[in-house]
């Protein structure tokens, strides 16, 4: 089976500009707000909403880092490999702030369990949002939800769903492809 | 490269060069989590590590101790001295007794060498070497040459002599191993009677003159004379040794180049080193203590991580 293309070029650049005006619409000026890329995949995301986010609003900066919840996830000593942690960079306060959890894919919920949890570490946040660019609803294993949803997606577990990234493959697009077909 | 090649750290002999990058990077994000406000993440809470110290210890005891407090796990301490090992007990009665307490993890230090091989061969938890007798210490060795990778990029390509009593020293044999896993040339500096025979066998230098071993190094690992182990005497005296293996400010300002002092701990200030040194922009001696409870913190979430639940 061929990967289908969830969303292409153009639909891919129309999501991230939807995504940040509805942001704009809820954090105005962004002055109490700070947006977190959880590591890896969704640090991407993130740094294509702070630019989307910048060049719209016009000499704003967003304060914008990433996080790793390696250490926080529920999964260690449960599968054959230990899992191998990126760097976190905050460089801001997140005590009293708006914070918006990015991360490219929902799916079972358990990394931004991690993620909540992680964050902590940095302050107490006044709240948290979450968005993501896809949706991979009815496989949650917590009760997530997002706040901000690029494309929703009805998928089984042996599909899977990866986003490209320009900087990394070369083109912007998600694919939903068929893990067993994909390794042989 | 996701995965230690061994499932006990009883040396640096063990270990492949990807172990030794791996073990670093991971440290790299320990080093980051102890230098935040809440500096404890909870990897591994459902695991209890038992502290075996069958010989003194300040440094290391405590490295490990709050390395294991920082990743949340439950900790067991013992101390020969004050345990039933002066009754008679065997070592392997002491672990066992230990382990029906329900311990994942073992970190020993002991005077016997190969004791922790012996202990990794006859129980069933991850064993973690913290010294034992005149064989190796592999966790300072890490954070030894993790510090000179903080200080200079990389180890590889370095020059790194260490001098002083190589003889009864495990950080040197570790060291040597480690160094040269990276790339790095060693040299062993320090007089006749305190070089063992046949090292030049491991591939290293040997210098019996401290100016010229500094000349040559872009790094020096000072080592104690430790007396405690010395059955004879191997110099003729205290004072003699200082001044012809002491390194003072003088030395090092005469050298050519700046080079880069370490240590090991315990310092005897004003024999190997003195204050002016060990308390100068040269020395790393307290980035070693920093690098070496988020080195432990790897080693520990790395071999944790092979104890699969199901």
């Amino acid at each position: 089976m061929e990967p289908i293309v969830l969303l292409n070029n153009k639909s891919f650049e129309l999501t991230i500009k939807r995504l940040c005006y509805q942001l704009i619409e809820n954090h105005n000026d962004f002055k109490d707000s700070v947006i977190i890329g959880l590591q890896p995949r969704g640090v991407f995301l993130a740094n294509r909403i702070k630019l989307e986010l910048e060049s719209i609003l016009n000499n704003v900066i967003i304060n914008s880092g990433k996080l790793d919840v390696t250490f926080f996830r529920d999964d260690f000593r449960r599968r054959d490999e230990v899992i191998i942690p990126n760097s976190t960079q905050i460089d801001f306060i997140i005590e009293g702030k708006n914070v918006i959890l990015i991360d490219d894919v929902l799916y079972t919920g358990r990394t931004i369990r991690a993620g909540l949890d992680a964050m902590l570490a940095f302050g107490r946040p006044s709240k948290v949002e979450l968005l993501v660019l896809i949706d991979r609803r009815f496989s949650r294993d917590l009760p997530v939800q997002p706040n901000y949803v690029g494309k929703t997606v009805d998928s089984i577990i042996s599909e899977k769903v990866k986003v490209e990234w320009k900087e990394i493959e070369g083109e912007d697009k998600v694919v939903l492809f068929n893990q067993n077909v994909q390794k042989k | 490269m996701n995965q230690l090649s061994v499932d006990h750290l009883l040396g640096i002999k063990d270990l492949n060069e990807n172990d030794i990058h791996l073990i670093f990077k991971t440290a790299d994000n320990f080093k980051d989590v102890i230098n935040r406000p809440i500096k404890k993440v909870p990897s591994l809470r459902d695991i209890t590590v038992a502290n075996l110290f069958f010989e003194n210890s300040t440094r290391t005891k405590l490295s490990f101790e709050i390395a294991e407090k920082r990743l949340s796990a439950d900790i067991l301490n013992f101390a020969a001295s004050s345990s039933s090992v002066t009754k008679g007990e065997t070592l392997i009665d002491t672990v066992n007794n230990i382990l029906a307490m329900k311990v994942d993890m073992v970190v020993m230090r002991h005077p016997n060498p190969g004791a922790a091989v012996f202990l990794s061969k006859n129980i069933n938890a991850k064993i973690i070497n913290a010294g034992d007798g005149a064989h190796e210490h592999p966790s300072q060795a890490l954070l030894d040459a993790y510090s000179i990778r903080e200080k200079y990029g990389e180890v590889a390509g370095k020059k790194v002599v260490i001098v002083g009593d190589i003889l009864h020293s495990r950080v040197a044999l570790s060291n040597i191993f480690c160094l040269q896993k990276l790339g790095a040339e060693v040299m062993v500096c320090g007089p006749t009677t305190l070089i063992p025979k046949y090292i030049a066998a491991l591939g290293v230098k040997v210098e019996n003159n401290l100016i010229k071993a500094l000349q040559w190094c872009d790094i020096a690992n000072m080592l104690r004379i430790q007396l405690e182990r010395q059955d004879i005497k191997y110099f003729p005296s205290l004072r003699e040794y200082i001044m012809l293996y002491g390194v003072n400010k003088k030395i090092l300002d005469s050298l050519d180049k700046e080079i880069t002092i370490m240590h090991p701990g315990p310092i005897n200030r004003g024999v190997e080193i003195t204050s002016d040194v060990a308390d100068s922009g040269q020395s790393i001696i307290l980035n070693q203590v920093e690098n070496g409870v988020a080195i432990r913190m790897a080693i520990l979430y790395l071999l944790a991580g092979k104890i699969i639940t199901n």
